[in-house]
């Protein structure tokens, strides 16, 4: 194999694992600022197949997949909302809901997609940045692509921004972090957290347009499959920092895909436990970083799960 | 008072109708997945709307989807027993022991079991000889293929997905004895990234013809942006790649269904373990495109052959991965060797999972 | 206009009563809208739903063998999550118990014994029970977040149930397809009563966990133990209860339930090992805890309720052609407005049209 024809074969190893791990990314970093504010939304999965859903629909109905895009993040958003409503405003248990908002999402999604199933769609096309994107390697990569990877960048920066730089990111901490004396300090605990509740679920709606606007252009029920819990085990393995989720998702998408050529290069490796790996890897991260009273208190919102009602 | 009688005549004439409704052939069927998947159940749902064109006002038709295999099925199965059904058909391998079960509370109800290998008085099992198709494929591919490797992307290691590896590799090897294959196992059915990200992983690899054991058109999508060729699978892809499917196996089970039932019409059900072929009509062949016109000749003479019995897809001479011989030459292979395959043969480029 | 809660001084006994009708209402009001929409004649889509699976024996039966395992497992959840410990992990234990349980008749299938069954049940027992204690390990050594680690334990559970049965499981005379050798007749667990249907003793489990852990959380210590330090570590502690011991007592004790459940299930209803031996009921189990509001009694009806609408929703599909989908978009549906209903046992809910006042000068 010439030089050339490597770099043509890392480049397109490496665009497929960027496909791979956008999704997990934007719905991951959505649910991290969900989770840093103190809220477990356990509905990703019913979220992204709601957002996946809409926006092929969107894009079939207005020929334009930007505007799919748009619908189906708005989708997302909407779709978040009872879960707000009910686990803020109602203070119904969040896990509980979570789980039925994933019940309810398969549902709905299945009943909008009926009439979709198996047809080709507009796609969103890469955008390519001039001079950039014709350097080797880097070019095809990181600036001929489409809108939602460029996105997806994009919130993992402005997230980290946000956060650990702006008052507003530190007030959210706060609130993630103990929900009592951040009210005390005249915070609004149930409007930011609805907030973080509506980005994680635009976000999430974002994830699923990808899914059905790049990954596979077409409408599948169910298409998710699964990539809402690896968003969620993500935000743990991550330690709830925004650029440890960049690389959780590219690790993840990276493994997934190696794992396709070790086997096309006619490597046996037990599948199962190749696919075992990320969670258990999880597991082993989310030991470490607890068993460290000092990590776990920087980083782990504190009030995560519960519920808040303001005494008066 | 008056009313009353009303609402009972009218009651009357409902149930009157409903008894003259039930001279129509009750036929369920039990999906494992949604009739919308675009897939195995979409197929099956097909031929039952054939069923149900064909026969007209004669037969009424049923369907459960989305049924888990499990305790799920058997409830499913002996719902439909208790309410009329004369012929269920289950379509999953999970639901054989359920089937049998139910089947034995119920000795006056047919049943049809798919892909399974178990049967009884009230019982046949029924499935395709889809490797057949792939013999075919192979041979396409074998021409069509300049680098003489082919991608295939594979759901899980049970029989029927190994006699199609094989069966693909010999159709090739006809035409090219030295044709390779790329095996990766997704272990899904049905995940259009996942197959997407197979594909992409085999096209980078080189091969430059891709066929799959999976449902989804993923596979089909990245072939068609990558400019390679590829094979469809349980239905006509070919809306997915225009100027890529050479061609498909097509899951037609409507002529098996229409088949049966007319049997039962007739009063010749009989218990049956059916292993239906290209002759029969339960899988036909996506037209034969994007291909030139002697391998297209050559593909259409190849199924002729297999659909007359001239061609017996697994003949000898065949050596297995490990070298060893399997069928000497002339010899073709048994249905029960066939039925429960668990090796490879030479000349693919992986080893199996256990 | 705002919506804002106040604490009541206590419970409303009102409303404990009151709530899940509302919620039904709510769910049949929402119910008759979504299939005026899907053109299904609205009531006999609910006769379908809530009656018709009632109407006869053999539908009864099914009715125990689907809310058994939920009953289960959600008991054990409730206990748990009384005692602020957070095991959503409990699919994975289900599955670990029907993999350990399984262990004997098919590893000595030859061995016929009246002990076959019981030692079964007991292993289901151990191996959910084992398979939990590891969160609760982690949590009490390394402080580790339990429903994260409870979660991911689950996938790793069910490609170990892929791969085992896919492997050295595999049955020899199966014509290589993933499932394991069939149960011989003293590792089923039996049929009560045979001649109606076919419910298994599963059900007589969820009876008796119902009453234990009814009995245990009334009127026994331990009870007393998982509700004070539920609600507040330090009170348990200035009481001499220790929380790491809960945490283990809690984890085991839905671990083995869910366990339990699992070997049940795979031998009174499967009768083998497959790849798959749960549609999520795990999962689903934590929302019958939540529906049965953490009381073993309620558990048990929301159990019925939740397995009734799996009944129903195949029962519409077949009487009046209702799609699947809207079967789940309905019982979705249902979950959520009981969800939200109960919020008013605890809590008043004002409605505010006036101009908002700023809430946290109120609180502060």
């Amino acid at each position: 194999m010439s030089f050339p024809e490597i770099i043509v074969l890392v480049t397109a190893i490496l665009l497929t694992i960027t496909t791979a791990a956008t999704p997990l990314l934007l719905a991951a970093i959505g649910e991290l600022v969900v989770e840093r504010s103190g809220v477990l939304n356990l509905g990703v999965e019913g979220m992204i197949v709601i957002g996946a859903v809409v926006a092929f629909v969107m894009a079939q109905i207005t020929g334009n997949a930007y505007l799919g895009a748009l619908f189906g993040m708005a989708a997302g958003c909407i779709f978040s909302l009872l879960f707000g409503f009910l686990t803020l405003t109602l203070v119904a248990n969040q896990v509980a809901t979570g789980l039925a908002l994933t019940i309810l999402g398969l549902g709905i999604s299945s009943m909008i997609g009926e009439n979709y199933v198996g047809q080709a769609g507009a796609k969103l096309e890469p955008i390519a940045i001039p001079l950039l994107s014709s350097i080797p390697l880097i070019g095809p990569l990181l600036f001929d692509q489409n809108i939602l990877f460029y996105l997806s960048i994009f919130a993992v920066f402005g997230v980290s921004w946000f956060l650990f730089k702006t008052r507003l990111g530190l007030q959210l901490r706060a609130i993630g972090d103990s929900h009592g004396s951040a009210h005390a300090l005249g915070i609004s605990v149930i409007k930011t957290r609805y907030l973080a509740v509506m980005f994680g679920g635009a976000c999430a709606g974002l994830a699923g347009a990808q899914l059905s606007l790049v990954y596979t252009p077409q409408w599948i029920e169910n298409m998710s499959a699964g990539r809402g819990w690896i968003a969620l085990a993500l935000v743990v393995f991550a330690s709830w920092r925004p650029l440890r989720v960049l690389a959780g998702a590219y690790l993840f998408g990276a493994v997934t895909i190696g794992q396709l050529h070790a086997q096309a290069l006619g490597f046996g490796i037990p599948s199962q436990l190749l696919s075992a790996l990320p969670y258990l890897a999880t597991i082993v991260v989310l030991v470490i970083i607890s068993r460290n009273k000092r990590l776990t208190l920087m980083n782990t919102p504190a009030s995560l799960g519960q519920s808040f009602v303001p005494d008066r | 008072m008056k009313k009353i009688l009303l609402a009972l005549s009218t009651a009357a004439v409902i149930s009157l109708a409903a008894s003259a409704a039930q001279a129509a052939t009750k036929v369920c069927f039990v999906y494992i997945g949604s009739k919308t998947d675009g897939g195995w159940t979409q197929a099956h749902d097909i031929g039952r709307q054939e069923l149900q064109n064909h026969f007209g006002d004669k037969v009424e038709t049923v369907f459960l989807e989305n049924v888990a295999e499990g305790p799920d099925s058997e409830r499913a199965i002996e719902r439909f027993a208790r309410s009329g059904c004369e012929l269920i058909f289950t379509t999953s391998f999970g639901y054989m022991d359920p089937t049998l079960k139910v089947a034995k509370k119920f000795p006056k109800v047919k049943f049809e079991h798919a892909t399974g290998y178990k049967t009884a008085d009230n019982v046949t099992s029924y499935n395709s000889r889809f490797y057949e198709g792939r013999y075919i494929q192979g041979q396409i591919a074998g021409a069509v293929s300049e680098k003489g490797v082919a991608g295939y992307i594979a759901s899980f290691p049970i029989p029927e997905v190994v006699q199609g590896i094989n069966a693909f590799l010999l159709g090739a090897q006809s035409v090219n004895p030295d044709f390779e294959i790329k095996v990766v196992w997704v272990n899904t059915w049905f995940d259009a990234g996942k197959e997407a990200d197979a594909a992409k992983a085999l096209i980078d690899q080189g091969v430059d013809v891709l066929t799959q054991h999976t449902d989804s058109t993923g596979p089909m999508q990245v072939a068609s942006e990558r400019g390679v060729k590829a094979f469809g699978q349980a239905s006509d892809m070919i809306a997915a790649g225009p100027d890529t499917q050479l061609t498909a196996i097509v899951d037609t089970w409507g002529a098996y269904y229409i088949k049966r039932v007319q049997a039962l019409m007739d009063g010749t059900w009989e218990s049956q373990s059916t292993w239906d072929g290209l002759v029969d009509g339960i899988l036909t062949m996506a037209p034969y495109t994007n291909m030139p016109d002697d391998v297209k000749q050559a593909a259409m003479e190849t199924e002729a052959k297999i659909t007359n019995g001239e061609l017996k897809p697994f003949t000898g001479p065949v050596t297995k991965q490990d070298g060893s011989e399997w069928l000497k030459a002339g010899e073709s292979a048994d249905d029960g060797t066939l039925l429960g395959m668990n090796f490879y043969i030479k000349g693919v480029d992986d080893k199996l999972p256990n | 206009m705002r919506i804002e809660l106040e604490r009541r001084p206590s419970h409303s006994a009102l409303f404990s009563i009151l709530s899940p009708f509302i919620a039904l209402g709510l769910t049949i009001i929402a119910g008759i809208i979504l299939f005026t929409i899907m053109d299904k004649n609205p009531i006999d889509a609910l006769y379908s739903f809530f009656i018709e699976p009632l109407t006869e024996v053999w539908s009864l039966h099914e009715l125990a063998i689907k809310a058994s395992p939920l009953i289960l497992i959600a008991v054990g959840l409730s206990v748990c999550f009384r005692s602020n410990n957070w095991n959503i992990g409990a699919e994975g234990q289900f599955i670990m118990g029907g993999v350990a349980g399984s262990a004997i008749p098919i590893l000595f299938h030859e061995w016929n014994s009246f002990l076959v069954l019981p030692m079964m049940l007991i292993m289901g027992m151990i191996g959910g029970a084992l398979y939990a204690s590891i969160p609760a390990l982690l949590k009490t050594r390394f402080n580790t977040n339990e429903i994260l680690s409870s979660l991911m334990l689950v996938y790793v559970a069910q490609l170990a149930l892929d791969w085992i049965v896919r492997g050295p499981w595999r049955n020899p005379e199966g014509y290589n397809f993933p499932e394991s050798r069939s149960f011989e007749l003293q590792a089923v667990l039996p049929e009560l009563l045979p001649a109606s249907g076919r419910a298994n003793f599963g059900i007589v489990f969820a009876i008796l966990a119902t009453i234990v852990a009814w009995f245990m959380m009334r009127h026994m210590l331990k009870g007393f133990e998982v509700s004070v330090l539920g609600q507040s570590a330090r009170a348990g502690r200035f009481a001499g209860f220790s929380a790491n011991k809960m945490v283990f007592f809690a984890f085991i004790f839905s671990g083995a339930l869910a366990g339990l459940a699992g070997i049940s299930e795979v031998s009174g209803s499967i009768g083998r090992l497959q790849p798959v031996i749960s549609p999520g009921y795990g999962f689903t189990a934590i929302i019958v805890a939540f529906l049965g509001r953490l009381n073993p009694l309620g558990i048990f009806a929301a159990g019925i309720i939740l397995a009734l609408t799996y009944l129903g929703g195949e029962a519409a599909q077949i009487s009046i052609g209702l799609p699947d989908k809207i079967a789940r978009v309905f019982q979705g549906f249902l979950l959520f407005f009981v969800l939200a209903c109960d919020t008013l046992i605890h809590y008043r809910v004002r409605f505010k049209f006036t101009d908002r006042t700023s809430s946290s000068v109120e609180g502060a």
